[in-house]
């Protein structure tokens, strides 16, 4: 068995009394004092999650935009220094390797951040990149309250380097993972702890990768390796908009028709009806397939999302999810399940 | 909140972490501090019809918490008299007071002699111990 990797903060978590468990080949806390309890503290006010173990790939030759431009799916030209977009990296027939941010930090000066479990891959596919993976510890600081509490000023989709947060040297980037606003906040692994520390100092709340997932599914934001994967297009998976299409990228070719003619399935947001908690992999009765579920803390009911026949797609349509043999009743709904007020 | 780590000296236990409380022909059935220690907050509980015969080792339903479902397994066999309505109802009951009102079925036992294969709270300790 491989030895799991752990983040420069495993001994502050283990002392907090974390859960720790393994996920993406890394030994990482999924809660502290409750899942519920996590995710509420970041709906309300602030809470601050180790997210170390994602990958980062540098590329700043000359050519570094153009190359970039010609692999990933959104349009690079969209961004100028300073700014991050959400972009995918597609294979051959347009499925998804990867879901990553772009930060662009010059001209030909590119940081991406991707999925723990996706770096090999993506580097493969990007084999110009450097992987830079071991320089960056990184802490996602989300909620209404997040960025006063440290204060941080920092626009969505925005980042700035060298930056002075609680005596630490960052990158701070105006991105996150659970729909509220917040920041990311990347450093020099042996400045990790002194900045968990002071954060958890102004009193945010610690959170793991089970309030995590709660926090995107409610939002919908798309887990690779669940609801998007090398076998699913961004068509299918709802991801049209990160994909330009009049450009050319890998797959580009197999999008464009895919977006003409309509996908056969496409990716749905439910609510259970009936009792229980949907889970990845169970069966929907009418044709198609549990990709994420969970209980969510804001609705109190089981909340998921699939892939079903297109022709069963729209919101309000019922469908029948086999909860360990059990047909159990959920409707489509529109997407998100929950979306911040803006203040 | 979350009750504090115990198990009572009057219960028997299973080493998959359920716990049995026998008076007369009648057993009340739950899952140890630990069980639900494991599951983390608990927000479903699917119970058993009542009056449905279960043998030994099967199961009757399950719990669920926000990240995990777990089966549950009668360790002795009976017919279900009664399900606890308030633990379907607010399943965090069962994080709450795992040995009381967090209670699961109850049992009317085929054979209570299966009762002796069940261990007491010192041999289930030292079973966590051993984990």
């Amino acid at each position: 068995m491989q030895t799991l990797r752990r983040t420069p903060l495993f001994e502050r978590h283990a002392a907090l009394g974390a859960r720790l468990v393994p996920f993406a080949g890394w030994e990482m806390p999924v809660q502290y004092a409750g899942i519920g309890e996590e995710h509420r503290a970041v709906r309300t006010r602030a809470g601050v999650f180790d997210v170390s173990h994602m990958g980062q790939l540098r590329l700043a030759d000359a050519g570094a935009h153009e190359y970039l431009q010609a692999r990933l799916s959104n349009d690079l030209d969209r961004i100028e220094a300073g700014q991050a977009q959400y972009t995918l990296l597609t294979n051959e027939v347009g499925g998804i390797v990867d879901d990553l941010i772009a930060y662009r930090r010059g001209d030909d000066d590119y940081l991406l951040v991707v999925n723990a479990s996706n770096v090999a891959q993506d580097h493969a596919a990007l084999p110009e990149t450097e992987d830079v993976s071991d320089r960056w510890a990184l802490l996602a600081v989300q909620g209404p309250e997040a960025l006063a509490l440290l204060g941080i000023d920092v626009e969505p989709f925005t980042f700035r380097e060298d930056a002075d947060v609680l005596g630490v040297r960052c990158l701070v980037a105006g991105t996150g993972y659970t729909g509220e606003r917040g920041c990311e906040l990347g450093c020099a692994p042996e400045d990790a702890g002194r900045l968990w520390d002071e954060i958890l100092a102004r009193g945010l709340t610690p959170c793991g990768l089970g309030a995590r997932d709660t926090l995107r599914l409610e939002v919908c934001y798309p887990l690779h390796g669940n609801d998007i994967s090398p076998e699913r297009t961004p068509i299918e998976a709802g991801l049209g908009w990160a994909c330009a299409l009049e450009k050319d990228f890998t797959g580009v070719e197999v999008l464009r028709r895919q977006k003409e003619e309509g996908p056969d399935q496409k990716l749905v947001a439910f609510v259970m009806e009936d009792a229980g908690i949907p889970r990845t992999g169970m069966r929907i009765q009418e044709g198609g397939e549990v990709t994420s579920g969970t209980q969510s803390p804001l609705l109190g009911k089981g909340i998921g999302l699939g892939y079903v026949d297109a022709a069963l797609s729209a919101p309000e349509t019922p469908i029948t999810i086999d909860l360990r043999g059990r047909p159990r009743r959920a409707r489509i709904v529109p997407k998100p399940f929950y979306k911040r007020e803006e203040r | 909140m979350a009750a504090e780590e115990s198990y009572p000296e009057d219960l028997r236990y299973h080493a998959r972490h359920d716990w049995v409380r026998i008076d007369g022909d009648v057993a009340t059935l739950g899952i140890t501090w630990h069980a639900q220690d494991q599951l983390g907050e608990i927000v479903y509980y699917e119970p058993p019809q009542e009056g449905a015969s279960l043998s030994k080792d099967e199961g009757f339903g399950g719990v669920e918490s926000v990240k995990a479902y777990e089966e549950l397994f009668t360790p002795l066999s009976g017919e279900i008299v009664e399900v606890n309505a308030k633990a379907v109802e607010a399943p965090e009951t069962i994080n709450e007071d795992p040995y009381g009102e967090g209670w699961l079925v109850r049992v009317r036992l085929a054979d209570p002699g299966e009762q002796d294969d069940l261990l007491d709270a010192a041999a289930y300790r030292k079973l966590l111990e051993e984990q």
